[in-house]
């Protein structure tokens, strides 16, 4: 408890609540990933939770540095970018993956292949 | 004062990521599919590194943003290889 860093009132007050906020936004995800019926609405609120948190502890993380060094610290918006841009490129592979696996199965919830078949696409 | 609200603002971020993992956990441990434990592991990647970064803030050091970028990139070619193998049987082809 004692190595918390000594930020000026404003940075600290500002860090504790974009923590919390981040925290509660993943926490909401995860006891949606928890608590939802099928795959397919599972996977959204890990995603958007995470998305959230990451974005919003990220940013804490720059104020905290930045009020610490009193110059601009942006190594947090690393995480951010990189987490920004993979965590929908991978879950929509893992989404992807799942269709294929409930279609190979022939499950009757999920929409069949020539769904677009007759369709004319410009 | 605004130290101390730091501090208890700190603690109880942390209670609530571990929270948020212990969820992810059980959805890894009960199921039912196999693409469920993969969202799973996922998410558990992604809350443990955000709580290192609620760490780094805590001690004051930068010195976990590069293990933090670490877990990103892991965690991403995990979940990839894993959607992979999912959809294919293999990793590479």
């Amino acid at each position: 408890m004692n190595s918390i860093p000594d930020l000026p009132p404003w940075a600290a007050i500002t860090v504790a609540v974009l923590v919390l906020i981040g925290s509660g936004f993943t926490l909401i995800g995860a006891i949606g990933l928890l608590r939802l019926d099928s795959f397919y609405q599972r996977v959204h609120a890990p995603t958007i939770g995470s998305s959230f948190g990451v974005a919003f502890i990220s940013l804490a993380t720059v104020v905290c540095f930045s009020a610490l060094r009193g110059t601009l610290a942006l190594g947090a918006v690393l995480v951010f970018l990189f987490l920004t841009l993979t965590m929908p490129a991978g879950l929509v592979l893992l989404a992807r993956a799942a269709l294929f696996r409930d279609r190979a199965e022939g499950s009757q919830d999920v929409p069949p292949v020539d769904v677009t078949a007759g369709v004319e696409l410009d | 004062m605004s130290t101390a609200l730091l501090a208890w603002g700190l603690t109880l971020a942390q209670l609530f990521l571990a929270i948020a993992i212990v969820c992810a956990g059980v959805r890894v441990l009960v199921g039912p599919r196999a693409q469920d434990r993969v969202l799973g592991v996922d998410t558990v990647y992604t809350n443990t590194l955000l709580l290192i970064l609620t760490f780094g803030i805590r001690h004051g050091t930068a010195l976990y943003f590069e293990a933090a970028l670490i877990m990103a990139m892991c965690g991403f070619v995990a979940t990839a290889a894993l959607s992979k193998f999912l959809m294919r049987g293999e990793v590479i082809e």
